[in-house]
């Protein structure tokens, strides 16, 4: 940290300040002092928009709060008098619905743009596992936050993804009792689920903070994927990116008003309108989108595993797989060795880096449609279809998602050739082997 | 660990006598911080198991007489749907004509019914708790004549039986008894 001569005259409040809490030599170390790579582009602009997200999600929660009650008999209505009767209720309302779908929105390009960059590589392993933890308990929360509104699909999907658990072989039965806190989700359910959701978010600033202190140690990758060479190749953060990333955030902040204010209830699920009913399960269940890929991925796996010693049922094989997905993101740094960062110099892994794009976003569509029907999607207002049933095309894709991980980039790291690699960010001559 | 010879002056730096000693001291110390901090969090934790007055969840009483040959009731017990379906002889048949090997949960329909006309099922799919459809006369009961359970395609027979889809278990039967012959009590 830059030091303050220690004066014991100085005049202005911040001197004084500073040299008791030195926050503005903070900041300035952060932000003015802070190199940054110069030729970032709007790819980088997704952490900084997940951060604002966080924040903005963390006011509305905190004001929706005021107003919700979290009982059975009551939930549903709270939410609908916020709607109502709440002076513009329905706007903070609207707005933090929204915004966990622009907030996942965000972070999928965010983890999208680290996996084409190679930004999980060394020496950024513990940052891009930060990353995963915060991906991990983004779900959980959004997970939670969608049961307290206490509809149908807030009960159902309750329902289905606390089971998940009864799937672990003797304890599993145990282990949902204990989270429902009886014998089916009910009110001591929707109580814990309200108040963890209020605390998690806390949780993710912690590891936010702790993911930033990461990316400072070395700084941030680049579209090139070559380290910082000399003092020519950076700029200041601020002005030059805070300027940026404030016009990006104007760009998204439109985006979210858009669905607020025309479409509110475009991401949403019209069951949820109706009021949770424990004896009824609606005839399609779905999650929210941004949980759709991993649900499909769950129900891939409709074939018991015979291990010879120990046969692994359905049940068990889908949740090893679903959770597994987001598992192996934490040892990416291991499974792709390949010397080169940015997938801009790698001939290979940048056409299988799209084909798990594809994969990833096929999965997504198939766990909208149900298990036996013909796999469809819509391209420029046409129905595609080739007369696949949607468990095979969703059996693909999850062995693609698995395969480029598991297999495709240990095999990359040995065969794929190392290119030639710019000099540095500010002289792009191209020098054989000029990996980092 | 603390065993390096380090240049410091102050005495307590200097290497022990018995250097397994004192690894000893500090992994011993650190076993019992962390058996209280395992103590002070089981409270918490165990707070999150049902409470008393859930486990005190009430009996239901149902008056069969109500339900005609080929009808089937929902009731609720502990939270939960529990169907009674009064079977028809073509359902006990096909019940029982079953080659139980190649079941996925093999089990005969004799051990799920205390009479063979009454069939009583907690109405909560084995595979992740959706409740299946198969209640109401127009209702899909799936390949099998029973229940279909809508969320990911597990078709039940006519015991409850789990015969095709995700799910792993039969049907599960609550514990009950006949009071007399039109009433029954669950739980
Ligand atoms: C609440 C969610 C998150 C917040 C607020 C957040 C915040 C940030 C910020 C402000 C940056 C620096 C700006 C940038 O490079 O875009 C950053 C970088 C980074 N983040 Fe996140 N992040 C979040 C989630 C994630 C997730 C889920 C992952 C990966 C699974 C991830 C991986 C990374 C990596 C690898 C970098 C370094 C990127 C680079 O320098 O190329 N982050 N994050
Ligand atoms: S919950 Fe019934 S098939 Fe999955």
């Amino acid at each position: 940290m830059a030091s303050t001569v220690y004066n014991p005259n100085t005049k202005g409040w911040k001197e004084w300040l500073d040299h008791r809490l030195p926050v503005f030599t903070f900041m300035d170390h952060e932000l003015n002092k802070y190199p940054t790579p110069k030729n970032l582009n709007y790819w980088w602009n997704f952490g900084s928009l997940a951060g604002i997200t966080l924040v903005i999600m963390i006011m509305t929660g905190l004001f929706l709060a005021m107003h919700y009650t979290s009982s059975t008999t009551l939930a549903f209505n709270s939410v609908e008098r916020i709607m109502r009767d709440v002076n513009g209720g329905w706007l903070i309302r609207y707005v933090h619905a929204n915004g966990a779908s622009m907030f996942f929105m965000v972070v999928y390009i965010h983890i999208f743009r680290g996996l084409y960059f190679g930004s999980y590589k060394p020496p950024r392993e513990v940052l891009w596992a930060l990353g995963v933890v915060i991906f991990l308990l983004m779900m959980a929360t959004a997970f939670m936050g969608y049961v307290l509104p206490w509809g149908q699909m807030s009960f159902w999907g309750a329902t289905v993804i606390t089971n998940l658990f009864s799937a672990i072989p003797v304890i599993g039965d145990t282990i949902v009792t204990w989270l429902w806190g009886g014998f089916s989700v009910d009110n001591p359910t929707l109580t814990r689920f309200f108040a963890l959701h209020f605390l998690m978010p806390f949780l993710i600033v912690g590891v936010v903070i702790l993911h930033i202190v990461a990316l400072h140690r070395f700084g941030s990758n680049n579209p090139l994927g070559i380290d910082i060479k000399e003092k020519k190749d950076t700029i200041p953060f601020h002005p030059y990116y805070t300027i940026k990333d404030m016009y990006g955030l104007g760009v998204f902040l439109c985006i979210w008003a858009a669905f607020v204010f025309y479409a509110p209830n475009y991401l949403g699920h019209p069951d949820n309108y109706t009021p949770a009913n424990p004896m009824v399960t609606p005839a399609h269940i779905v999650p929210e989108w941004y949980f759709l890929p991993f649900y499909a991925i769950l129900r891939a796996v409709d074939f018991n595993i015979p291990l010879g010693f120990y046969t692994i049922e359905a049940k068990l094989g889908g949740v090893i797989a679903m959770f597994g997905s987001i598992l192996v993101l934490f040892a990416l740094p291991w499974l792709d060795k390949h010397p080169v960062r940015s997938a801009r110099f790698r001939p290979y892994y940048k056409w299988i880096y799209w084909t798990w794009i594809i994969a990833f976003v096929t999965l997504g569509q198939t766990g909208a449609l149900l298990p036996d029907q013909p796999f469809y999607f819509i391209f420029f207002g046409h129905e595609v279809s080739f007369g696949i049933k949607t468990i095979t095309v969703a059996q693909i894709s999850t062995f693609w998602y698995f395969f480029v991980f598991l297999g495709v980039m240990p095999i990359l790291s040995k065969i794929e050739p190392v290119k030639a690699l710019p000099y540095s960010i500010s002289n792009p001559v191209l020098t054989a082997k000029e990996g980092k | 660990m603390a065993t390096k010879k380090t240049s410091s002056s102050h005495p307590a730096a200097d290497a022990p006598k018995d250097p397994t000693k004192r690894d000893f001291l500090a992994m011993a110390s650190g076993a019992v911080a962390v058996a209280g901090a395992a103590g002070a969090a089981w409270p918490l934790l165990d707070s999150l198991r049902p409470a008393a007055d859930v486990l005190a969840l009430s009996t239901t009483e149902v008056d069969l007489s109500k339900i005609p040959v080929g009808q089937s009731l929902t009731v609720m017990w502990r939270g939960k749907p529990v169907f009674v379906k009064h079977r028809t002889e073509e359902e006990i048949a096909a019940a029982k004509d079953v080659n139980i090997s190649q079941l996925p949960d093999p089990e005969t329909d004799d051990v799920r019914v205390k009479k063979p006309e009454w069939l009583v099922t907690v109405g909560v799919c084995t595979h992740l708790g959706c409740v299946p459809t198969g209640q109401g006369m127009t209702d899909n009961k799936g390949e099998f004549n029973g229940w279909f359970c809508p969320c990911h395609g597990s078709a039940y027979d006519t015991s409850g039986r789990i015969r095709k889809g995700p799910a792993p278990k039969n049907l599960v039967v609550p514990p009950y008894a006949f009071l007399n012959d039109t009433t029954i009590k669950i739980g």
